[in-house]
């Protein structure tokens, strides 16, 4: 298929404001987005940034805005995105240059509410914390975030404060704070219900339709309130 | 104008190597910090989906003296005993320690550590297979990266995200630090430390079809190459036998763990006939060339060059819960589900034996007489200990990297405390800006992109499952060719902010060479071995190559080949049957 790419363009040393730049390319329908934006940098134009590395959805480099929704470019099959394409960066965060946006923010966004188990007391004869698959299935969801950021980018409440800790943190939250293993969860809970906390959250499921790893990202951010309301966690 | 950072240690890298590294030099007192070309959280380890192997017989009885037997014979004897008794070892407690860093590993009904089948593990030295490998569903990988990276931030680890280490500096005789190149400015930085650990990966983007992230060039082996540290054993690389037709991504071998079979068109098992006792979960090795074997006897579905991976007997449930990422690729790029239909798959390149050579404490070790550069250390995939000899087991390199890691981490910790700073030469950036303001100057017509394609297909058709005089022959010729013609390149983004062009352009140097040796180590070596298979010379031939090959840049810009000894202790060379 002959595909057209219209693609958001900003280099800071030279434009003032961002700008769309279109490119032809001949791919297969079963080729990635990301395929595509290769082909053009590496055949068409090599000043064309975006970041990229696993190529198979599961390092989280390459989140942006295809055809208006986030997703990431090497999990969208251009089947489904058809022979005209628009790719713009994730919105929110500052961007750096083309589809690049500085990480820098949401990283310490993450950082924020504790995202590391805390426990010291090791079993005593050296063996693993016994957990039983039940537990163990309780926070299953939520250990998939590959931090891409294409939840936090796709939520109207950070757009309209990027304050607001974001979806991808309370993710992070809640892979701990139903842990059985874990001992801060009430620590955790304190810092998401401060103002910045979950409580910005209005429940508009943004995030759990981008997320490319299908986490039930508002089920895990309504067990989060309900935590910190009635206090039930298994820890 | 130079920035200049001052470390008691650089780990380079922030994959389970290097984050494991870091902890235990930030445990030890260190202060350390991670420089990485990509965020931590996207190294390929996040990419490991089928398990780490140790013999915790949580389900089963099991021994480090078995796993270490099978290592062994994976390896087909040329893995060092030593090392591979040490890492066999040191699995169940570093495992342990990973879980009690949080790591979320599947259960047993007992709430304990869950395991799999994996290829080539055994009980009893070879009787039968046994559950060794741990997992956590099918993304062992992401749980191992994710989980260190939390405990390094709990740690306070220092890291300088999006930093590409693009040169190594000496100076008397010892390592000085590292040149890195700043992505989202172009500034070049001096990181100068008393201990410098590579860590940088693999580099399976010299291959066209491979399992391997772009961001797989090799760039720590090319890097030390160029400064005349050798590589060792890079004839051996691994295919994985079941990648996905032609894209390259991986299915893992937990697949077959779990009871997922191999058929050719007619739907016979053909495993059956290659491998009568361990069959599907014949070592990598094995099955790779039984694949293509039955591709080159017409066999492959409807004549194409893939097989059919089969997990439909084993249930929704089973695909589903101990599966998941796999049933989601099989989707989303193939537009198939798993539990109903079987996958087509064929060899994809997978895994670099070969490397930097290091002893067990991940010192990096420059001939065969234990010669050691101090303060230079490497471990993970881009470094050859060397515990995966000829062939890698499946679960054997997340394993390598967290043994091998954390004992490099403690020994850098400790040479740290009683080791200063070595002197920093003045022109220390002086080759890293000449190199780039020659690829950002270049006005030749070659473009970047078409020479790695070229390399590719080249390496892919002729040091790819089966090799042979002519073919490899060939392949020198044209690697050299394409670095001849890489001189005359030109990078189109004269930008300094965040110029992936110009990387890209810096990386494909690495791919030449590193495809470069791997060819040249291949030719010369006239025996088949575990992945290195002749077909000039089918037999492995221990009288003459029972040895691991070392290569060395010459001062014209050649490579010299030595060799040295392997180091036998328990297992005696014997023929590898499955
Ligand atoms: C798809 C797949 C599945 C696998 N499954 C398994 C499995 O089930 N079990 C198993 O044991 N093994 C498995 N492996 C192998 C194993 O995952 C890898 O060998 C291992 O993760 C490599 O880890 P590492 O720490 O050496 O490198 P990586 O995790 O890739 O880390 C490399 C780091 O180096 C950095 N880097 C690279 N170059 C530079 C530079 N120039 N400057 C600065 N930083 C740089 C990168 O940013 C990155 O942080 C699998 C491999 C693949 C590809
Ligand atoms: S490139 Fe890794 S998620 Fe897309």
């Amino acid at each position: 298929m002959k595909a057209t790419f219209r693609i958001q363009r900003f280099d800071p040393t030279k434009d003032k404001k961002p700008y769309y730049r279109e490119y032809q390319v001949e791919l297969d329908p079963t080729d990635r987005v990301l395929d595509g934006l290769n082909q053009i940098k590496w055949y068409q134009d090599g000043s064309l940034t975006f970041r990229r590395s696993c190529a198979h959805g599961v390092c989280g480099s390459d989140a942006m805005r295809i055809n208006g929704a986030n997703g990431l470019a090497c999990k969208v099959l251009m089947r489904d995105v058809g022979e005209k394409v628009t790719i713009e960066p994730i919105l929110g965060l500052p961007v750096i240059k083309d589809l690049i946006v500085d990480m820098e923010p949401f990283f310490a966004q993450y950082r924020s509410v504790m995202p590391y188990l805390v426990n010291d007391e090791v079993p005593p004869d050296g063996r693993e914390r016994i957990q039983s698959i039940e537990e163990r299935e309780r926070f299953d969801d939520t250990t998939k975030c590959i931090l891409c950021a294409a939840c936090t980018t796709a939520c109207p409440s950070f757009w309209a404060n990027d304050q607001f800790v974001g979806p991808a943190a309370i993710v992070n939250a809640h892979r701990f704070i139903f842990d059985s293993r874990d001992r801060a969860a009430r620590e955790r809970l304190d810092i998401l219900n401060s103002k910045t906390g979950v409580w910005r959250c209005r429940t508009i499921y943004n995030c759990t339709v981008a997320c490319p790893r299908e986490i039930q990202i508002t089920k895990a951010i309504g067990e989060v309130k309900q935590a910190i309301l009635y206090g039930e966690t298994t820890s | 104008m130079n920035h200049v950072h001052n470390f008691d240690a650089i780990v380079v890298g922030g994959g389970g190597a290097g984050l494991m590294a870091a902890l235990h030099l930030t445990r030890g007192g260190a202060k350390a910090a991670v420089l990485t070309k990509l965020y931590p959280s996207r190294s390929h380890t996040g990419a490991a989906q089928g398990g780490i192997g140790a013999a915790l017989g949580n389900l089963e009885e099991d021994h480090p003296e078995w796993h270490a037997f099978d290592t062994v014979k994976g390896s087909d004897y040329l893995g060092d005993q030593d090392a591979i008794e040490i890492m066999c070892n040191d699995a169940p407690e570093v495992i342990l320690e990973l879980e009690h860093m949080g790591l979320p590993f599947s259960r047993t009904e007992d709430g304990r550590i869950a395991q799999r089948r994996f290829g080539g593990h055994s009980h009893h030295f070879g009787e039968g297979p046994v559950r060794r490998s741990c997992y956590a569903a099918d993304r062992t990988g992401h749980m191992i990266l994710q989980t260190l990276y939390q405990q390094c931030i709990k740690n306070n680890v220092t890291f300088f995200d999006e930093y590409q280490v693009v040169d190594v500096i000496f100076s008397e005789g010892r390592c000085a630090g590292v040149v890195a190149y700043r992505i989202q400015t172009g500034e070049i930085h001096i990181f100068r430390a008393k201990a410098v650990i590579f860590t940088t990966g693999g580099h399976g983007r010299i291959f066209a079809v491979t399992s391997n992230a772009h961001a797989f060039t090799g760039d720590g082996p090319a890097m030390l190459f160029r400064r005349g540290i050798p590589l060792e054993d890079m004839e051996f690389y691994q295919f994985h036998p079941t990648g996905i037709a032609k894209l390259g991504i991986l299915i893992t071998e937990g697949v077959r763990g779990e009871g997922g079979v191999l058929r050719n068109h007619d739907g016979e098992r053909f495993m059956e006939r290659y491998a009568p006792t361990m069959k599907d979960l014949a070592s990598r090795d094995v099955v790779s060339r039984a694949i293509y074997m039955e591709i080159r006897e017409g066999r492959g579905i409807n004549g194409n060059r893939w097989v059919h991976l089969d997990a439909t007997h084993l249930g929704r449930e089973v695909v589903e819960t101990k599966l998941p990422d796999i049933t989601d690729f099989c989707r989303t790029y193939l537009g198939i589900d798993p539990a109903v239909d079987p996958i087509p798959v064929a060899p994809t390149a997978h895994y670099a034996m070969g490397g930097i050579p290091t002893d067990v404490d991940g010192r990096v070790v420059i001939d065969d007489w234990k010669t050691i550069v101090p303060g230079l250390y490497a471990a993970g995939e881009c470094a050859c200990v060397s515990v995966h000899g000829a062939n890698r087991l499946g679960t054997n390199s997340l394993l390598d990297l967290v043994v091998f890691g954390r004992r490099a981490g403690r020994h850098m910790a400790e040479f740290c405390k009683q080791a200063d700073l070595a002197p920093l030469p003045a022109d220390a950036a002086d080759a890293t800006r000449e190199t780039f303001d020659r690829l950002f100057s270049g006005e030749g017509s070659e473009t970047p992109a078409q020479i790695r394609e070229e390399l590719q297909t080249v390496m892919m058709d002729h040091v790819g499952v089966f090799r042979e005089q002519a073919g490899l022959e060939l392949a020198v010729e044209k690697v050299r060719e394409l670095k001849e013609r890489y001189t005359r390149i030109r990078v189109q983004d004269q930008s300094r902010v965040f110029n992936t062009d110009v990387l890209e352009a810096w990386e494909l140097g690495n791919l030449l060479d590193v495809a470069e040796v791997t060819a040249v180590s291949a030719l010369n070596r006239t025996e088949s071995r575990g992945a290195h298979s002749r077909e000039d010379y089918p037999k492995r031939n221990d009288e003459e190559w029972l040895k691991h090959t070392l290569a060395y840049r010459t001062e014209d810009g050649g490579i010299e080949l030595r060799y040295k000894p392997v180091i036998i202790t328990k297992f005696e060379p014997k023929e590898r049957v499955y």
